[in-house]
């Protein structure tokens, strides 16, 4: 039963980590806009590469 | 490439209206256009290889027709330069600008490729739901001006205000968002390292577990209390400096209860502790919070005139030449010139042209008043008709108008609501909770002093008014989505909650009881022969003054034949003159037509110059006004503050009940007055208004609700915003605003039931972890459910879209 110790403190490790990561996406400004992503994701690629 | 082009209907290929006005074209390559600037446009987009555009959204293109144009001169100038760029020296520059015409995917996909247009733009990015474009720019390639120009050119012409310069961009606090993240990661992981213990944890191999997850959920819920929970130890603590009780104070007694009994179970090993509850607990009411913070970016609650006035005027100098001249430098002395549909934008007087003024939404006068020359005219009035020219007198910030905004009602940081439905609970629950608990410790003390103290405890946590905490935040929260679905914006769950204490109402009449535009019109003398009709329908039909449609909508239809004037003319502000041999017709202002020297309402007819009558327009009343008035009558006393000078004075004697119930001629000052002497007879207000005049009203009274045309109007600061079309509709809009406190009734009581079954057992001192942790999600789950389903029933009763 000791190998639980050793997964207690790894699962602890990963959600700190997906905190981190949402303290991070935040910071980014990835939530201050909810709606326009949704539109973005939707449009093809261009013909005309950016210069 | 699909063109937007049907061979039956010919649409315009830029906005894909229909093409049958003079102004449209065909083309040789096969499409057509309603007019000039749409084919500009179209042009401008197809050189830059960008007619995707047309492709992503079927309603792409944005509309031209009738729109003015804007000079960006002012945008050259330094100092707005500055306020409105970011690294304006720098090599890379950036600015925010707003952009009402963004309406589709479209929109977003244009302004999204901005830097095809022009060499000097970096990136763009678009705030869809704020209708805002943030672009990246070289300042050494590209003005501020020319990057206007080339919005404008492309069919989104940014709006650039006074209140633009002013006020930057709100700051946007994140911390909520950081709190409820961080109290969502600590609930779950309590509750992972809480599951064995629901299970009947076992310890072996000489490790405890039990010990193991206690002191790592103690370790998690520290950042939940200390930082996630902080405003609601704020919160109680302000309230109890001050000797009153909220909500928050049995909330926070509730939570520091349940954190001082876990920590001592956990730390001297008799008990697992609490914390999933209170993790919980934290959880769930920042749910609540996050729910009730409906915002709509669209909509600016916190205007005020800076946001109606434009940044620049035109200024002529010495030598008479035209410049563009920042509001804020305009001195007295200065000479303006005010065109056709422009502001005024700072008092004075008029020294050149015909001046026809539209101060209604400065003063709420429905007509427009002719100036003669050397006569004063005001800042916030609408120049209608030909350019004029002005001698400043006062600065801007100085005007009878702006001057309004120095009155103690907007010094205010905000109105003082009344008590909080939640808040008189709270002081109910404080007080019941702590006697309760009080009992029970007494009750116990004699037998067995650590029964009375867990019972004691137990009492303080069970009943903490968790459910009636999220009750309010989701009820009203649901109830605003819905009402702001039916096109009725409020500004928070506090205006929601006033409408019950509501007992008198106050309505403006000029844009609000009546209808922006005018529509009904008279024929007042002998009726017209069909010849003489004909006439004048074929008089007024080459004019394109707005009375002269009126004119023409009165006469209606009297044949196709365009007679060949021989004399025709139109002296702006005076009138039609217009002659064939044997006829001679005259169409206009008293004066124009008789050659008196007197002023008379009304625009008249002579015919071989005999006078035939006069025509007169009245605004016309909404729609429904009737039953409008039959429900706000059951709130309370009705009051009409009119600008405007007394008209329909029968009509409205009728509809308010009581003459002395209307008022007319009011300044804006005195609007506010009358508001501020109601409240001290001890009435409660709301105001209904729309315009500038109201805008003091609208702050004095306790509910300040504006009516708007449309999205992008300029609406003064208000508590909510309702669309004009929905007018007829208020009765069911405010009979489910209020009737939500019916709902909210129903879901203390379904808690107070939980409660009552919670202290039963906390009292004998039985609460366990696992029903303490059982019992709280479930009266909190179907307290919101039950409160969320009551809001949808009450939308439906009132047959609102939900």
């Amino acid at each position: 039963m000791k190998i639980m110790i050793g997964l207690i403190g790894l699962s602890l490790i990963v959600a700190l980590g997906f905190l981190a990561a949402f303290i991070w996406a935040v910071k980014s400004g990835q939530m201050d806009d909810d709606y326009t992503p949704s539109i973005r994701i939707l449009f093809d690629d261009d013909q005309k590469e950016k210069p | 490439m699909v063109q937007k082009l049907s061979a039956a209907k010919t649409v315009c290929a830029h906005c894909g209206e229909d093409c049958d006005s003079n102004n449209s074209s065909s083309r040789e390559d096969g499409l057509s256009f309603c007019c000039q600037g749409c084919e500009m446009v179209y042009d401008i987009i197809s050189q830059h290889d960008l007619c995707q555009y047309y492709d992503i959204s079927p309603d792409a293109g944005i509309q031209l027709k009738g729109r003015k144009k804007v000079i960006y001169a002012f945008l050259d100038e330094p100092e707005v330069v500055e306020k409105m760029v970011a690294g304006s020296n720098g090599p890379k520059a950036y600015v925010q600008l707003h952009i009402p015409q963004i309406h589709c995917a479209s929109c977003v996909w244009l302004l999204e490729n901005l830097y095809r247009f022009h060499s000097g733009i970096f990136s763009s990015r678009v705030h869809f739901a704020k209708k805002q474009i943030a672009i990246q720019f070289d300042p050494q390639q590209i003005t501020l001006r020319k990057l206007a120009e080339v919005l404008d050119s492309i069919g989104y012409a940014p709006t650039i205000n006074l209140g633009t310069l002013e006020e930057g961009p709100p700051p946007v606090s994140k911390k909520f968002i950081y709190q409820l993240g961080i109290a969502g990661f600590v609930f779950g992981n309590i509750m992972l390292f809480s599951f064995p213990e629901y299970l009947g944890l076992f310890d072996e191999d000489g490790i405890s577990f039990t010990r193991l997850f206690g002191y790592l959920n103690l370790g998690l819920i520290l950042p939940s209390v200390i930082y996630s929970a902080s405003d609601y130890f704020k919160s109680a603590w302000n309230a109890i400096r001050y000797r009153k009780l909220n909500i928050d104070v049995p909330l926070v007694i509730g939570m520091a209860t349940l954190m001082i009994r876990s920590s001592y179970e956990i730390l001297s090993q008799t008990g697992a502790g609490y914390l999933d509850s209170l993790a919980g607990l934290i959880f769930f009411l920042l749910i609540g919070k996050w729910f009730q913070q409906k915002t709509y970016h669209q909509i600016s609650f916190d205007r005020n005139y800076k946001s109606y006035f434009p940044v620049s005027a035109t200024r002529l100098q010495e030598n008479d030449q035209e410049e563009s001249i920042s509001l804020d430098k305009i001195e007295p002395g200065d000479r303006l010139v005010i065109r056709n549909g422009e502001l005024i934008p700072a008092d004075g007087r008029l020294i050149a042209g015909e001046a026809k003024i539209d101060y209604s939404f400065v003063s709420g006068e429905s007509d427009w008043q002719w100036v003669p020359l050397q006569a004063a005219v005001y800042a916030g009035g609408r120049q209608m008709g030909s350019s004029i020219q002005v001698l400043v007198e006062k600065r801007v910030s100085q005007s009878y108008l702006t001057s309004l905004w120095n009155d103690d009602a907007f010094k205010k940081d905000g109105k003082e609501p009344l008590q909080k439905m939640a808040d008189q609970m709270g002081t109910f629950f404080t007080y019941s909770i702590l006697g309760v608990a009080t009992i029970a410790f007494g009750y116990w003390m004699n037998k067995d002093i650590s029964i009375a103290i867990q019972a004691f405890t137990a009492v303080l946590i069970v009943a903490c008014p968790c459910a009636v905490a999220l009750g309010i935040p989701f009820i009203f929260g649901n109830a605003l989505r819905i009402l702001g679905k039916n096109q009725f914006y409020l500004k928070s769950i506090e205006v929601l909650e006033q409408f019950h204490h509501i007992n008198a109402v106050v309505l403006d009449k000029t844009g609000t009881l009546t209808e922006k535009k005018f529509t009904a019109g008279n024929f007042n003398g002998a009726p017209l022969t069909d010849q003489e009709r004909f006439l004048v329908a074929q008089a007024v039909i080459h004019s394109h003054h707005l009375v002269s449609k009126q004119i023409a909508a009165v006469i209606g239809e009297v044949g196709e034949d365009l007679v060949g004037w021989d004399l025709w003319e139109e002296q702006v502000g005076q009138g039609i003159l217009a002659a064939i041999p044997g006829w001679e017709v005259k169409i206009g202002q008293w004066q124009w037509v008789t050659g008196q020297q007197a002023s008379k309402e009304g625009t008249y007819v002579a015919i071989n110059g005999q006078l035939k009558g006069c025509f007169t327009f009245a605004s016309s009343y909404r729609m429904g006004i009737e039953k409008v008035f039959g429900y706000l009558k059951k709130w309370g006393a009705v009051f009409l503050i009119s600008g405007d000078q007394p008209k329909d004075q029968e009509y409205l004697t009728q509809l308010f009940g009581q003459s002395d119930r209307l008022k007319f001629r009011q300044t804006p000052q005195e609007k506010l007055q009358f508001i501020q002497s109601l409240q001290k007879e001890g009435r409660q207000v709301m105001m209904i208004g729309d315009g500038l005049n109201d805008a003091g009203a609208l702050m004095q009274s306790n509910i300040g609700i504006v009516i708007s045309e449309s999205d992008n109007n300029f609406t003064p600061a208000s508590d909510g915003i309702l669309k004009s079309g929905n007018f007829e509709r208020i009765p069911q809009l405010l009979g489910f605003a209020r009737s939500n406190r019916k709902v909210v009734y129903a879901a203390y009581t379904l808690a107070l039931f939980y409660n009552v079954i919670g202290i039963g057992i906390a009292v004998q001192g039985l609460l366990s972890p696992i029903i303490a942790a059982i019992l709280m999600p479930i009266s909190s789950v179907s307290v919101v459910v039950l409160g969320v389903l009551g809001s949808n029933y009450q939308a439906y009763r009132h047959r609102l879209n939900r």
